[in-house]
């Protein structure tokens, strides 16, 4: 079992909900995808040359300022529930923790983390250099981000071509290799039914959206991660300028929706939010979709300044420690035990009543 | 994951729809997906790029005699990036340029990178074992797809280093 205190903030420091915007915007993720020249990329690779990229790219990171102090984790040497526990952290995409459907880790798949920052080798690119910031920050996630890129850049020779950029094992990453997500909770556009235009609306601006785990993963909970599509053609700072603007607008949205609501059906919005308060607090039994819907109702309810003594950040914590894996661990049970839903409501039971009150 | 319809088979399209607030997202077998009217993705275009590496080599001409059937840097044909979705080296931006140019203005509506600028540190500076190991294992991919010009070309450079 993987020991997550070894991480100065246990790897959730992303959810403490001090950001701008936290009681919409949950965190903002920053990654710069880079490849070594002078190595095939990851689908022709050998094992001992992913060693190679992996033993290099440490040994470069551990004399950088940012990643000095790194933990190492390599997934390819984890159980599949502590590369799932590291994948519900956001700290490593579902490719790096082989949870895709054919369920392999490459050899060679690690992530070195400090903070805020951190860096995958061996995914779909040799390095992923990713940095995550609670709340709406874009800018200051590049900056960290842009730092450890240059200080890497300098000691690794990255592959680079003069008209297209960075070069990217897929062509959908190549130039800058950036994206930026925001993770945001987007309950009043749902409720009022306008998320789906403001989504097309953001496919026609070049933005995408993806599920709470991002690629390839379900919308649950109401929770949206915003990115941009395109990463060749813009600089870095115009595709951030870009995702901001938008990320502003669909806040306003938001704000309004949730204003239309109060407006029109404050019965039923009170008793929505209540209704998710009550069930989290006295239910037996939660799945995970079920509890990720409820905490979604009772942050509404909170952000409207409907329900007054709940804390985002307690909230956050249940987001983070209801998930499977986590409650698994914690409960010491396998992920698929039938006792799990049980457990969960439990859990929730526990925490609110403790942590309800003291505003935090 | 099995398909939510049928229940038997692999799900492969993943649809998200939003009904009454309810966000949900049904996973459909091809042939329950078909049946559903979502329009099925086809056998090569399995991959996110599918309908525009389809696209390639039907449209688009590879020219001869600059652009190579494979990849001198890895051995990967324009056939693999097709299936995989995946490039096989930096070398291969420079041996399917002309398709790749058509490709990138298509997803990003551009092909000129316009943000920072990465300046190579010179390759005299890097770490002469791990020059050599990349080397070696160009080497072993051209052999192994009989590129033997490149192969004895990458052999002269080792000789060099080591």
């Amino acid at each position: 079992m993987i020991d997550l205190t070894l991480l100065t903030d246990g790897g959730v420091g992303w959810l403490d909900a001090s950001g701008p915007y936290s009681h919409l915007v949950l965190s903002t993720r920053i990654r710069l995808a880079r490849n070594l020249s002078g190595h095939v990329f990851q689908s022709r690779n050998s094992e001992t040359e992913r060693e190679e990229i992996l033993g290099r790219v440490e040994r470069v990171a551990r004399e950088s300022s940012l990643l000095r102090l790194a933990t190492k984790f390599r997934l390819d040497r984890l159980d599949r529930i502590d590369r799932q526990l590291l994948h519900e952290r956001h700290l490593v995409s579902k490719e790096l923790a082989g949870l895709d459907a054919d369920g392999r880790v490459r050899s060679g798949a690690s992530l070195l983390v400090q903070d805020r920052i951190g860096v995958m080798l061996n995914e779909e690119d040799h390095l992923r250099i990713q940095g995550l910031h609670s709340g709406f920050a874009l800018e200051a996630a590049y900056a960290e981000v842009d730092r450890l890129d240059a200080e890497l850049g300098q000691r690794l020779a990255f592959a680079f071509h003069p008209e297209f950029g960075y070069l990217t094992s897929c062509p959908t990453n190549v130039g800058t290799g950036l994206r930026a997500s925001v993770l945001i909770h987007l309950p009043g556009l749902v409720l009022t039914k306008e998320i789906s235009k403001v989504l097309q609306g953001l496919a026609q601006v070049g933005l995408t959206f993806r599920g709470l785990y991002g690629e390839g993963s379900e919308v649950v909970g109401n929770f949206f991660q915003l990115s941009n599509q395109t990463t060749l053609g813009s600089s870095e700072h115009e595709l951030l300028d870009h995702l901001g603007k938008m990320v502003r607008q669909v806040m306003d949205y938001e704000e309004q929706a949730r204003q239309v609501l109060l407006r029109d059906a404050p019965a039923i919005i009170e008793d929505k939010v209540w209704r998710a308060y009550g069930l989290l607090r006295y239910a037996r039994a939660l799945s995970f979709d079920e509890a990720m819907n409820l905490l979604s109702g009772v942050r509404l309810g909170v952000g409207v300044g409907l329900i007054p003594d709940v804390a985002m950040y307690t909230l956050n914590k249940l987001l983070v420690h209801t998930q499977p894996a986590h409650l698994a661990v914690a409960e010491g049970l396998a992920p698929t035990d039938a006792d799990l839903p049980i457990r969960r409501a439990r859990f929730v039971r526990k925490v609110l009543e403790s942590e309800v009150g003291r505003r935090g | 994951m099995s398909c939510d319809q049928c229940r038997e088979r692999e799900a492969v399209i993943h649809l998200t729809q939003i009904v009454n607030e309810q966000v949900t997202t049904l996973h459909l077998c091809e042939r329950c997906a078909a049946e559903k009217g979502v329009e099925s993705p086809g056998a090569v275009a399995k991959t996110p790029l599918g309908s525009f590496l389809a696209a390639m080599g039907t449209e688009v001409e590879v020219p001869a005699p600059r652009h190579a059937d494979t990849c001198a840097g890895c051995g990967a044909s324009l056939q693999d990036f097709r299936e995989s979705g995946r490039l096989g080296c930096p070398e291969c931006y420079r041996t399917f340029e002309t398709p790749l140019r058509d490709l990138l203005r298509r997803l990003h509506g551009s092909t000129h990178h316009v943000g920072e600028r990465y300046a190579e540190r010179p390759s005299a500076k890097r770490e002469p074992m791990l020059e050599a190991a990349a080397l070696r294992e160009q080497l072993r991919v051209a052999v192994e797809t009989e590129n033997f010009e490149r192969a004895a070309e990458l052999r002269d450079r080792l000789r060099v280093i080591e």
